[in-house]
């Protein structure tokens, strides 16, 4: 059953292509259903082929090789699939959620006018993520990661009549570029290190490589991730790439893309733990700031997206903490609940975004458990498992993370896990000021004056940041579809309702997930099943935590109380006061601790003279040195031109001279006779 | 007096080297085409006379009839070679070989 | 004996090469030069080339310098040739320094070359033939091959002779015109050509 493996990226493949020359003639919502049909379809096919792995005795891990791509001498790269329990447990979870989101833009996007365009970059999407997580080899995988990116930035700048959004895909683009050349160079340094990019050869060659190389090779990959995953500091195109459809933002910005960069330094384990001890450290370092900085400006966000994006940003940087920690089950089991949670959330959003008419902005929103209860309820549940309370699968998987962190030890060690605590904290309370803002308290969209007068209030001096939001790279509030539902503006006519049963089914079932999520690796003994499972992949780069069963219990309640008094916390200030009574977001958190403003004024001020400089060098040194070659020759050509006076005697000259040269050889040479 | 009895062969291949030279510088400064073709018959001459030498010095008939060779082609050469003179002066009146320069590059 | 021989011959033929490079007059060189071929002749004689000196006597003297001395009376004697003025930079001192040159050089391989005395490796000088058979028989033995090929060279030479030296009608020749015109005969009505 493992050979079906192909099945897995032909069948989303397949439906591109037909999307492709067919998709104009099936229209809407055929076009939408053939794709959710395909990537059905390839989750069938993942879960044959998981019975097949479940059910093989031995080696768990097997290749399917298509053909060869490159043969070039000693360089040879195939086309193969490597079947083992990491890549299918990431086939499988990325298909699965595919499949639900490609159900449910069938609703979102059935009113927009290139419905069939949408399902094609889709599904092209599906097949290039999952060749980047069945890809036997580096090189393989960088085609996936290439081809995610190429449709991340399709997507975003899907609505890109607005220059908004068409800037916020070249920004992905611009900023994921940074990480590719990493995993470019690194994966060059592989190959001459090892002799082959395939991820058997790595593994089996990693712990005899000099530890430089090793370093280099992983900081290098980790670069690339830091890219694709949104980590500090290459995490700027996140936030704005929430100007493309929600459905984008759920699949590729939350579930399966910045998930990517996970994958990659799993995969790279060996690799990492032969390098120097401080690349972990680097990568949990890396990590646990990131989730803490991304903590603070999400909870100062207006747009409900922007909350849940730097919200994704903050929960990656708990899984690159975790594989920093040595922890890279905890990873990838945040991972999987990330992704169940996270896409839930972004899809309870759209479902509230397209209730209200293309509204975005919280602070015109409140009160809609009523009005939309599928979508408030499935809501609630992924925002208690992002939270972290128990038994929500976000309390499993974030507290082994915490566990690996306190488990390093040291100072290091120590202090991940507060500042880990810390950002559960914080996460507890955006995200109870998210749903309590949104879904409790006053209904600020119905009534024009009281709307005017608390907006008035809170957002007087915050005005002219809307006029400002443009320029300076983040979507502003209302760049989302050009609708038919009609602008925010009449607000009398709003009335929002439930979303349709494509909506709202896939969010019952991310829900389910999303609560009972938690039951893949519970940590009690018989049921580690995640753990287990992945152990033959990854345990021997795992580190197993040494705690006592005291202490866990110790560091599990101080995380909950900690995601509790959050909650509180947000309860006080959102839930029981009236709107204007809210506290004012503050300015630096709101605009992320103006990074972009820093990036546009180096770019626009320093960084303007020095890319001036690097284009003269260019023009000057480089082209100068290929024009000057042409001169040389030019010039060589001139002058030795004067020699062709036409005069027959100069010529003879030169016969003269050449004679001499001769009888000059004879004399040298000695004659005898 | 001079009552040595063989000449040593070298005085005959300084000879030809005199003559090749007088020659070639003779080529190199004249101007009118019919005294720049005797300074190469002269050159020939040379070659010819240093051909007999080797041959004796050699005991070798081939260097002989090297020298036969190089006579007829010279003669067919200065056939040839009178022809297109008289061409070109023909053509031009007084033009001597610095006239003769379309090659100038 | 033989030595006195070379010192007079060397000396006509040092001189009559002076007369050909630096006579003003065509003619005068031609006339050196016929100075200088007797004497080469006479040289020949010298060294047991017989046939050779007849033949240089002949064909050399009688015949090319003949021919010579036809041209220089059909074109008329050229007196266009300053000899004082050198139009080209720099050309009689490079030529002076070439001559010198090789002149040092080729006496230098002269001087400096070993004679070993070692025999020639084709066919033998013998002492009891005459010098003409001895010639005629190498000649039509190992040398037919050139010997053919140079009748042939001969031929080509009567030929191209006589194509060059055709007469062109004046007003049908321009400048950019190849010497070589197939069509002339056929053109219009010629014009004498002005002597």
């Amino acid at each position: 059953m493992r050979e079906l493996v192909w099945l897995i990226p032909a069948l989303p493949l397949a439906g591109f292509a037909v999307l492709v020359v067919l998709g104009r003639r099936l229209g809407n919502p055929l076009a939408g259903w053939l794709a959710t049909l395909m990537v059905a379809a390839s989750f069938a096919a993942s879960i044959v082929v998981w019975l097949g792995v479940r059910a093989a005795s031995g080696e768990r891990s097997s290749t399917q090789r298509l053909f060869t791509w490159i043969p070039a001498g000693g360089f040879r790269v195939d086309v193969a699939f490597l079947v083992d329990p990491l890549s299918i447990t990431m086939a499988l979870f990325v298909t699965g959620i595919s499949a639900l989101i490609h159900l449910y833009s069938i609703g979102y996007m059935h009113a927009d006018a290139h419905f069939t365009k949408f399902f094609v970059y889709l599904n092209l999407f599906v097949f290039s993520m999952l060749v980047l997580v069945l890809g036997d080899n580096l090189l393989l995988t960088f085609l996936g990661w290439e081809g995610v990116g190429t449709c991340s930035y399709l997507l975003i700048s899907f609505w890109f009549e607005e220059e908004a959004n068409a800037s916020a895909g070249k920004k992905a683009f611009v900023t994921n570029r940074i990480g590719d050349w990493g995993f470019m160079v690194a994966t060059l340094f592989t190959f001459f290190a090892i002799g082959s990019v395939r991820y058997a050869d790595i593994t089996a060659a990693a712990p005899g490589l000099a530890t430089s190389t090793a370093t280099v090779i992983a900081v290098l990959l980790f670069l690339g991730a830091v890219g694709k995953s949104a980590q500090l500091p290459l995490y700027v195109w996140l936030p704005d790439a929430m100007a493309g459809p929600t459905p984008v933002s759920a699949l590729i910005h939350a579930a399966t893309m910045v998930t990517a960069g996970v994958y990659l330094m799993t995969r790279v384990g060996p690799v990492l733990a032969a390098a120097s001890p401080w690349v972990p450290t680097l990568i949990a370092v890396v990590g646990g700031l990131t989730a803490l900085f991304a903590a603070t400006i999400a909870v100062a966000q207006t747009d409900i997206k922007k909350v849940l994006a730097y919200s994704t940003v903050s929960q990656l940087g708990y899984m690159f903490l975790a594989i920093g920690s040595g922890a890279y089950v905890a990873a990838v089991f945040h991972m999987i609940t990330h992704a169940f949670f996270k896409a839930v959330l972004f899809l309870g959003a759209g479902s509230v975004i397209h209730g209200m008419h293309e509204e975005q902005d919280m602070r015109r929103m409140g009160a809609l458990k009523r009005a939309m209860p599928i979508t408030a309820l499935t809501f609630g549940a992924g925002s208690l498992a992002l939270a972290g309370i128990p038994p929500f699968s976000g309390f499993w998987s974030k507290d082994e993370i915490l566990l690996g962190a306190w488990n390093r030890g040291g100072f290091v060690g120590r202090g991940l896990w507060v500042i880990g605590v810390l950002t559960a904290l914080m996460t507890a309370f955006y995200v109870g000021r998210m749903v309590f803002l949104t879904f409790f308290g006053q209904a600020r969209w119905g009534d024009a004056p009281a709307h005017a007068a608390g907006e008035a209030e809170r957002s007087a001096v915050e005005v002219d940041d809307g006029a400002r939001t443009e320029h300076s790279g983040q979507a502003s509030v209302a760049t989302a579809a050009p609708a038919d539902h009609g602008r925010p503006a009449d607000q009398g006519a709003l009335q929002p309702h439930e979303s349709p049963w494509t909506m709202t089914l896939p969010l019952v079932v991310l829900g389910v997930a999303a609560t009972l999520g938690g039951a893949l690796n519970l940590p009690v003994a018989r049921l580690r099943t995640l753990a287990s499972w992945l152990d033959p992949v990854v345990g021997g780069q795992e580190i197993a935590t040494s705690a006592a069963t005291a202490t866990k219990w110790i560091l599990a309640a101080i995380a909950v109380v900690a995601a509790l008094v959050g909650l509180g916390a947000a309860g006080v200030l959102y839930l029981r006061r009236r709107f204007a009574d809210q506290p004012r977001e503050p300015r630096v958190l709101a605009r992320g601790w103006y990074v972009d403003e820093a990036v546009t004024a180096f770019a626009g001020g320093p960084g303007r003279r020095l890319f001036d400089g690097v284009a003269w060098f260019d023009r000057t040194v480089v082209d100068g040195a290929v024009n000057g070659v042409g001169f040389l020759v030019r010039g060589a050509g001139s002058g030795l031109r004067r020699a062709q006076s036409g005069y027959v005697r100069n010529y003879a000259l030169g016969f003269a001279a050449g004679a001499i040269v001769l009888v000059a050889v004879l004399v040298l040479r000695g004659v005898s006779l | 007096m001079i009552t040595a009895a063989v000449v040593d062969p070298s005085w005959y291949l300084g000879l030809g080297a005199v003559l090749f030279t007088m020659g070639a510088v003779g080529l190199l400064v004249r101007r009118n085409p019919l005294v720049m073709f005797m300074c190469v018959e002269l050159m020939l001459n040379a070659v010819n006379l240093t051909f007999v030498a080797l041959a004796r010095q050699l005991r070798d008939v081939g260097g002989q009839v090297v020298v036969f060779f190089v006579l007829v082609v010279a003669a067919a050469e200065v056939v040839v070679g009178l022809g297109i003179i008289v061409s070109i002066i023909r053509r031009r009146p007084g033009a001597t070989a610095d006239d003769v320069s379309l090659l100038k590059g | 004996m033989e030595a006195a021989v070379f010192a007079v011959s060397a000396v006509i033929a040092i001189s009559g090469a002076a007369g050909v490079i630096a006579s003003r007059n065509a003619v005068h060189s031609a006339l050196s030069l016929i100075a200088t071929l007797f004497a080469i002749a006479v040289l020949f004689i010298a060294q047991d080339a017989q046939f050779l000196a007849a033949v240089q006597v002949i064909v050399y003297a009688g015949a090319i310098v003949v021919v010579f001395l036809f041209v220089i009376m059909l074109l008329g004697v050229d007196r266009s040739e300053d000899l004082e003025e050198e139009p080209l930079r720099g050309q009689r001192p490079a030529a002076l320094v070439a001559g010198i040159v090789i002149g040092a050089g080729l006496i230098a391989v002269v001087a400096t070359g070993t004679i070993t005395g070692a025999h020639g490796a084709g066919a033998a000088v013998r002492a009891d033939m005459p010098n003409v058979e001895q010639l005629g028989r190498l000649l039509f033995t190992d040398y037919v091959f050139p010997f053919e090929v140079t009748s042939v060279l001969l031929v080509i030479a009567v030929v191209g002779a006589v194509l060059m030296a055709r007469s062109r009608r004046v007003d049908q020749v321009d400048e950019d015109e190849p010497v070589l015109d197939l069509h002339a005969e056929d053109r219009a009505d010629a014009v004498e050509e002005p002597a």
